[in-house]
């Protein structure tokens, strides 16, 4: 409704009988039609199915088309709350639809909001005869009473001018506020009839938080391989270059003071300690081999990284995402990490296997157990990122040994 | 020797290039792409081709795919592949066709000038030169019996051999003599039952077996 802000007097009574207030009574004449149309389809077609039941035909043909008209009206409403209050009944939201009409009625039918509206449709004409009695009748009792009261006075009959105008005036005074009352009786019906049901509000925002985060996943993905390259084009070329121009200072200044050999082979050891570290730091962010190659050639660079012996099995005839991939990796390294920092095992094997929508991936190592995810970083880490793409994480590590972590992500 | 170089970071090209001239190799062309390098090689007909992996314009493998190009074109050019990281995917694509004249390092090795010069002369000659790293990547995979059979020191030896070491050079880095090089060879070959006359032909075989390409 358009809010009534007013400060005079004149501003009162010219805000009553504002635009809206004229739109609000519209809004309660053609609501009574519009009713009348729906609750006549609805019941009718109801009573058809009912009544000529043992056709078996006209029920079938009858109750699918109830089921069709519903949402029909409520489109309609919803056009009539919009136009005439200037109010936007929120749709109700559109889940994917079935491809054959059969599975669409279905799915209309076992929808709960299909049913609230149907409500809505055959409560409406209560709320309209009402509303157009109230309405009507205020209006035109008003309109009759100044008219008598009008005759009254052409007759000099002041007791008639005085209880016929009072009348006149105070249902004059009433109208705007019927109309008013019963829009908006009326628009608390749509709202909780025609507009989302809490779950259906709950499950927008569940599509829409999944979508952002996804989005933040992805832009996160996008940031780490970003930095992979700013690395690999700047810091990493100009410390290769370094290292060079010093291997080369170090293999053609051999007559150089022992003192400034020695700070020369230093800085040359240490440029080249700064790369390896420089490119472990980098390959774990993002590998480019991930990108070029997929998961089976990055995965054979870490696992040969790990300071004990790794079995690899990957088995990937589809690509999954990019994203996916990248958790995937993520897992895998950082588990060898663990295995390598904490584990005390001999070996490791890890299994990558996609089936259908699924990558399964597990990482087995023979070492002493006890992996406790509230323990440390790492565990967590993986548990987060694993979850950032509705994936689920499994550790099976009881004291002792051995660890399993089992991990699926979806790959649509 | 002429040299082609296609390295896309302007520092590194130029420190390349000053390196290389200094050894007595001539770079003849030095270039920043892939349709660069494979131009270049057409118009000078080099002995060697270093090239890096990661250039424009995808900054992805063209390197490594021009490399393959090269050796599908002309079977005989000696390559060397430099990179920033080694990937044991790379390397078998790589060795897929032969094991002559191929070389693939780490950029960091550039470091060690002598031993990278030492690398180009034995890529250049028609021997091979894979970086340690990939060596131990390739050592990950699941292997058929006859290499289970090795000894942890002939699995050292073979390996070393599939770097490219000659045999004086896997004595000097394993600190025995080449006399027990020779014998632990010799059982590698066994082992593996390459019992052919031609004794370099078996050593490429090995190292064929050992990469699994």
């Amino acid at each position: 409704m358009i809010p009534i802000r007013l400060s005079t007097p004149w501003d009162r009574i010219r805000g009553h009988w504002s635009a809206a207030t004229w739109l609000c009574t519209v809004h309660v004449v053609t609501g009574a039609a519009v009713a009348a149309v729906a609750a006549t389809t609805i019941v009718g077609l109801a009573m058809l199915a009912v009544l000529l039941v043992w056709t078996v035909v006209v029920p079938l043909l009858a109750l699918p088309l109830l089921v069709a008209s519903v949402p029909v009206f409520t489109r309609v409403q919803r056009a009539r709350f919009a136009a005439l209050m200037g109010e936007d009944i929120p749709r109700v939201p559109t889940k994917p639809v079935g491809r054959y009409p059969l599975t669409w009625l279905l799915r209309m039918a076992r929808t709960g909001s299909t049913w609230r509206q149907l409500l809505y449709h055959l409560l409406s004409p209560l709320i309209s005869a009402i509303g157009l009695f109230g309405v009507v009748g205020v209006w035109s009792g008003g309109l009759v009473t100044a008219g008598v009261a009008g005759r009254g006075w052409a007759l000099g009959l002041d007791w008639m001018v005085a209880l016929f105008g009072t009348i006149a005036v105070f249902l004059l005074v009433v109208g705007p506020w019927v109309a008013r009352g019963i829009a908006g009786f009326d628009l608390l019906a749509a709202r909780a009839l025609l507009g989302p049901s809490l779950s259906d509000e709950l499950a927008i925002k569940v599509e829409t938080l999944r979508e952002s985060r996804a989005d933040v996943v992805d832009a996160a993905d996008a940031e780490r391989r970003r930095i992979e390259r700013d690395l690999h084009d700047g810091a990493q070329q100009r410390l290769v270059s370094l290292a060079m121009n010093l291997g080369m200072a170090r293999a053609n200044l051999a007559d150089l003071p022992e003192p400034a050999r020695e700070a020369i082979v230093r800085a040359h050891e240490e440029a080249k300690q700064a790369l390896k570290e420089l490119r472990d730091l980098v390959r774990g962010l993002h590998p480019a081999v991930l990108n070029d190659q997929g998961l089976d050639a990055a995965l054979s660079g870490v696992a040969a990284r790990a300071p004990i012996p790794v079995r690899l099995r990957v088995d990937v005839p589809e690509r999954a995402s990019p994203t996916i991939e990248a958790v995937a990796f993520f897992v895998v390294s950082e588990a060898l990490t663990n295995i390598a920092k904490h584990a005390r095992a001999t070996g490791a094997e890890i299994s990558v296997r996609r089936r259908a929508d699924r990558l399964h991936l597990v990482v087995h190592d023979d070492g002493q157990g006890g992996a406790d995810p509230s323990a440390g970083t790492g565990l967590r880490g993986l548990g987060q990122r694993v979850g950032s793409v509705d994936g689920t994480l499994r550790i099976d590590s009881p004291v002792g040994g051995p660890t399993t972590i089992e991990v699926e992500l979806p790959c649509e | 020797m002429r040299v082609v170089l296609a390295e896309d970071s302007v520092l590194l090209r130029e420190g390349l290039i000053r390196m290389l001239d200094s050894s007595g190799m001539a770079v003849v062309a030095a270039v920043a792409d892939a349709e660069g390098l494979l131009r270049a090689v057409e118009e000078h007909e080099p002995d060697l081709v270093v090239t890096d992996v990661r250039m424009p314009p995808s900054h992805t493998d063209e390197g490594l795919r021009a490399a393959l190009v090269l050796r599908r074109r002309r079977p005989g050019l000696a390559i060397l592949v430099l990179s920033q990281y080694v990937e044991e995917r790379y390397a078998t694509q790589l060795l897929s066709t032969e094991t002559s004249g191929i070389g693939y390092l780490l950029k960091d090795r550039v470091a060690d000038v002598a031993e990278f010069l030492d690398a180009l002369r034995r890529v250049a000659a028609g021997g091979t030169a894979l970086d340690p790293e990939v060596v131990a990547q390739l050592l990950i995979r699941t292997r058929s019996d006859p290499l289970s059979l090795l000894t942890p020191r002939e699995y050292e030896v073979l390996a070393l051999i599939a770097e490219g070491r000659s045999n004086a050079g896997i004595a000097e880095t394993l600190v025995v003599s080449e006399g027990a090089i020779g014998k632990h060879i010799n059982n590698i070959f066994a082992k593996l039952e390459l019992s052919g006359a031609d004794k370099d032909h078996r050593r490429v075989l090995a190292v064929l077996r050992f990469l699994r390409v």
